[in-house]
């Protein structure tokens, strides 16, 4: 007897999942954003496709979903402002090198889009790192729009500045903006309630477990609250952190992808709170004005680690009378 | 608002297709020849006592269970002994087994075959024991494991509660079901001469919320019995094994290696009860069970009453005969029984139900590379991981098997059932298990 | 600028300085002595670390050569895929004398393929003869019988075995064959045997290509070829060389005692027994019986 849950069943609702987050991001950055998303699946199903038909010679396997749910992340953690040709250098780098070199579906130990975002962020600082303004030209095609800082961009040039956060708040987005999505930044970044509803569907479903964004997001909030307590000038407060930059994006999608999180529950709670904990290390010390990428793919390295020291409960040990 | 008992780790809840919860429990009348086998049981088979042209009668002893881990078999039909050589098993292999040609249907004068309820107990615990291993007695769920092994209590073990499992939680079988509806008193009964046997104050019953009819019926009838309590449990698979099953009435966890005697139980099935009831208050030793002979196939599915030793061709055309697009044939239920190779295999004390899977209800999906999804990990009611424990078994690393503890594994296949990649990987840990056991036998020898 | 150039070239090649004294303290303070005549061993083995030998590949074999050699005893090793040459080679280096060893090969004992023992179920578990073994009896019914799934094509390490798709039964192929014996290891039913390949060019084998202990008339049900335990060959042989004996109605093939004579071939009623060449006609009576049956 088997359950219904396939591998593509599983993936095509990640797909569904995502697609409040495409339809927030097609409303604030116009159809670019639709062509954008639709680039990157097209490339990272092509790439597949490509490598398992004429490299591995084996029976293609891309309507399992999976490539297109990670051209549709890619699409998201990338600024509007790239160009075309770049999105599909960043698809089949994902694809190409952090999956199918890896072996494949389930056995790549980095998200591929997250890879591929880095890949990308280094090779193409200047359009990684321009952000176009939300509901400008909506219709346009072309790159050619008005630019701005992200919020935590504006909080990083600020600081840099050496002016306390309270002189910019008035230019900083509400709380209500941020969670809407009327700010600038990453496509899928940008509404935090677009991607609150794609992750209750996928927990509807059981795609996700909950540990996972909870935790990642409450360290997060912990640990910038803190500093926020501590000197409120100069640390912007846990709900702006948590609802500007990737961080509903990552903790929803990212941190949840199943082949690069660990197995065991305990693991899976470790892991959030490391990204959670990186996240805001990156965010208040490092360079970056956003750190979600560089945590979860740090994380991602010590899955291996966590799986092997964190083993679920056994029945009958430890519990017994 | 009062929790409802359940185990509080893993589990999975497959679609429960219980199609024949209706259907009162039919007498299927003897075949013309049966093979019986002698090792239907967990343990060493039993030797036959009967030789070719011996004249048996129902009830007669043609299999004795010499080892200390055996049981009886009895003849289940009357007739003349045929051969005494080997048939069919549910895996396809040949066994011992004696094959009886039916004439008439005389039973042996000792047994009370009148429907009234003998409800006061004379025997002694020691006499219970003993003839329940002298009627050959083993556990009805499907294991098949010998009752009075399980009575026999060492020294310095203390045992409070005799728990009774009329969870069912296999999808489609309702045998235990119309058991505790319709044979309720001698269950009760039944239970009263286990507790008597295994000396406790406490009896506890655990049927799942999706048979009500039963827990209402138990219930009613219990108030009888002040030493019987029967509790309700949400339903979740496999609540039906042992450990899961103290676990969620009792709270107590047996820890792996350990039986249920480490934590002061005894767990036995509604229909284990009701042959010990037929043993001690009738004189009558197990020569029959009841069968769910179920699919959506069959025109007419139902529960029997089957002599022990009926060949599954036999119970199929009763419940409506093969059809063309029958692709499989399980004994037992969907989640733990296995396909059978051969429609001559005999019903044994053991098999539980008769599922006939259709082409497409039997269509397997491709196995696909793992995803690390997880839900292995989180269905595993023992906690274990299987999808590393698969791994493992592909290459071949035993030792490391046994150091995640294989061999805590019991069989009950949610993993299987869960993982959406069709990965087989209960068949791996079984193969696993074989072999930790195997490497284990040999660095003690 | 030119500076900073240089305390960067200096400052990262102290760094690398420094890391290289630590390393080469380490490396000679933990340094491992070994003999050196195990690599050189190895160096004569194959290469392939098959573990026929019983041992955790060449360099683990050389070690037991190398141990052994000093203890004076070298019997009881030897090296499957590198044949007697090999080891012939390692006795001159050790200066003992080899005792020559024949040349052997894998050989399936079954015949149970889909035309002899047709399929009676369809199989739908892991693809793999461990598990469809500890499942059921197998495709044909015939407990004893090849499960067609291939564990020992994986499990040969030179791709001398191959499936058949035809027969469905595996073939060895007698040119990559190292008799390593991984397919004995691998074979759940164990119907492959390590035999000497023959004398000749032709490599003149028989053997019993059935493992059935079942009684004649349930095994023949299931396979049109399975030894039926008659004890014709037995009776044949034992008028020349006495290498065939019965047990649980099996007839096996010494392959130590028979001369490859292939008489006892024609006698099998059902075609139980092969050779690797056309065995000889029939007697004449033999024949005549024949006859009259058909």
């Amino acid at each position: 007897m088997k359950s219904e849950l396939t591998v593509r069943s599983i993936m095509w609702g990640v797909v569904i999942a995502l697609l409040p987050v495409f339809a927030a991001s097609a409303l604030v950055f116009g159809i670019r954003a639709i062509m954008a998303v639709l680039v990157t699946s097209a490339a990272c199903v092509a790439t597949e496709y490509v490598i398992q038909r004429f490299f591995l010679r084996r029976q293609p396997t891309v309507d399992d979903g999976s490539a297109v749910v990670t051209g549709m992340l890619l699409a998201f953690n990338v600024s509007i402002a790239v160009p075309m040709w770049q999105l599909v250098v960043g698809a089949v780098v994902a694809i190409g090198v952090a999956k199918m070199a890896f072996g494949g579906i389930g056995t790549n130990p980095f998200n591929p889009a997250l890879i591929g975002r880095a890949f990308m962020t280094v090779s193409f600082p200047v359009h990684m790192n321009t952000w176009a303004l939300p509901r400008d030209q909506l219709l346009s095609l072309g790159v050619d729009r008005a630019t701005g800082a992200t919020p935590l961009g504006q909080i990083a040039d600020a600081l840099q500045l050496g002016e306390p956060l309270s002189a910019i708040a008035a230019d900083l987005p509400s709380h209500t903006e941020l969670f809407l999505g009327t700010v600038g930044g990453s496509m899928g970044e940008i509404s935090a309630l677009a991607v609150l509803i794609g992750g209750a569907y996928m927990l509807y479903r059981r795609l996700i477990p909950l540990e996972t964004p909870v935790v990642f997001l409450g360290t997060l909030a912990l640990i910038t609250g803190l500093f926020w307590l501590f000197d409120p000038d100069s640390y912007a407060d846990p709900l702006f952190h948590v609802l500007a930059g990737g961080a509903m994006l990552g903790a929803w999608f990212m941190a949840t992808d199943m082949a690069t999180s660990p197995m065991s529950r305990n693991g899976r709670i470790l892991f959030a709170a490391g990204c959670g904990l990186l996240t805001a290390v990156i965010r208040l010390f490092g360079g970056f004005p956003e750190g979600v990428t560089y945590a979860i793919l740090i994380m991602n390295a010590f899955v291996p680690l966590i799986d092997n020291k964190l083993r679920p409960p056994r029945f009958g040990k430890g519990a017994a009378r | 608002m009062v929790a409802v008992k359940t185990f509080p780790m893993g589990g999975v809840h497959p679609p429960e297709n219980k199609l024949t919860a209706d259907s009162p429990i039919q007498v299927l009348d003897p075949p013309d020849e049966v093979s019986i086998l002698l090792g239907q049981h967990i343990g060493a088979p039993a030797e036959p006592v009967v030789q070719k042209g011996d004249k048996v009668k129902v009830g007669t002893l043609i299999g004795e269970g010499k080892a200390f881990i055996s049981a009886n078999v009895h003849s289940t039909v009357s007739g003349t002994v045929k051969r005494v050589d080997e048939a069919l098993d549910a895996a396809g292999f040949r066994k011992p087994a004696v094959v009886i040609a039916v004439e008439g249907d005389e039973w042996e004068d000792d047994i009370d075959r009148s429907p009234d309820l003998v409800t006061e107990i004379t025997a002694t615990p020691e006499e219970i024991i003993d003839r329940i291993k002298a009627a050959g007695i083993v556990g009805m769920g499907g294991a098949a494991f010998p009752t009075n092994v399980k009575y026999m209590v060492p020294e310095g073990k203390q045992v409070d509660t005799l728990v009774i499992n009329g969870v069912e939680c296999e999808p489609y079988l309702t045998a235990d079901h119309r058991l505790m509806l319709e044979h309720t008193d001698e269950i009760l009964v039944g239970i009263e001469v286990l507790r008597k046997a295994l000396r406790v104050d406490r009896a506890v019953v655990g049927i799942e919320l999706n048979k009500p009819d039963a827990i209402e019926a138990m219930t009613q009838g219990a108030e009888r019995f002040p030493n019987i309590e029967v509790y309700g449990l949400k339903v979740q698979y496999p609540q039906g094994a042992e450990k899961q099953l103290i676990k969620a009435i009792l709270d107590r966890e047996v820890p792996g290696g350990k039986l249920p005697l480490d934590v002061g139980c005894v767990v036995n099935n509604v229909g284990t009860a009701l042959a010990a009831y037929h043993e001690i208050q009738k004189n009558r030793p197990l020569i029959d069970r009841v069968v769910t002979v179920t699919g959506t196939s069959l025109s007419n599915r139902g529960n029997f009453l089957i002599r022990i030793g009926t060949p599954f061709a036999r119970a199929i055309e009763a419940a409506g005969g093969m059809t063309d697009d029958v692709a499989k044939v399980i004994a037992g239920g969907p989640m733990m029984g296995k396909a059978v190779p051969d429609l001559s295999v005999p019903v044994t004390k053991g098999t539980s139900g008769i599922l006939l899977l259709t082409k497409a209800e039997a269509e397997q999906r491709e196995t696909v590379p793992c995803i690390r999804c997880s839900k292995c990990v989180e269905v595993c009611p023992v906690g274990l991981e299987p999808y590393l424990l698969e791994k493992l078994a592909r290459v071949e690393y035993w030792e490391q098997s046994d150091e995640h503890d294989v061999l805590d594994c019991i069989e009950c296949g949610s993993c299987t059932y869960i993982c959406p990649s069709n990965r087989p990987l209960l068949d791996y840990i079984k193969v696993s298990k074989v072999k930790v056991h195997e490497m284990r036998r040999a660095s003690t020898s | 600028m030119n500076e900073l150039l240089i305390y960067s070239a200096l400052s990262l090649g102290g760094v690398a300085a420094g890391f290289a004294v630590v390393l080469y303290v380490i490396s000679q303070r933990f340094k491992v002595e070994e003999d050196p005549r195990i690599d050189e061993v190895t160096q004569m083995l194959p290469g392939i670390n098959c573990g026929a030998c019983g041992f955790a590949g060449c360099s683990g074999f050389a070690e037991a050569l190398v141990e052994a050699a000093d203890s004076g005893d070298v019997s009881g090793l030897s090296c499957p895929p590198g044949g007697s040459e090999t080891m012939t080679q390692i006795g001159e280096y050790f200066g003992f004398e080899m005792g020559s060893t024949h040349k052997t090969i894998a050989v399936l004992r079954c015949g149970g393929s889909c035309s002899n023992a047709p399929a009676k179920t369809q199989y739908q578990g892991p693809p793999t003869c461990a598990i469809a073994h500890s499942l059921y009896v197998g495709i044909n019914g015939c407990p004893h019988s090849c499960l067609r799934l291939g564990d020992c094509e994986i499990a040969c390490p030179f791709d001398a075995i191959v499936m058949n798709s035809d027969s469905g039964l595996p073939e060895v192929i007698p040119e990559l064959c190292t008799s390593c014996g991984a397919c004995v290891r691998a074979c759940p039913r164990d119907l492959f045997e390590i035999r000497p390949r023959g004398k000749g060019k032709a490599e003149r084998r028989v053997w019993i290509n059935c493992r059935n202990t079942q009684p004649g008339g349930v095994a023949r049900k299931n396979c049109k070829v399975a030894c039926i335990g008659c004890g014709k060959c037995v009776r044949v042989c034992n008028d020349i060389v006495q290498a065939i004996s019965m047990q649980n109605n099996l007839a096996y093939i010494d392959p130590h005692k028979c001369i490859a004579c292939g008489k006892c071939v024609p006698v099998c009623p059902t075609n139980a027994i092969v050779a690797t060449f056309e065995p000889p006609k029939p007697k004449q009576a033999k024949k005549e019986t024949a006859d009259t049956q058909a």
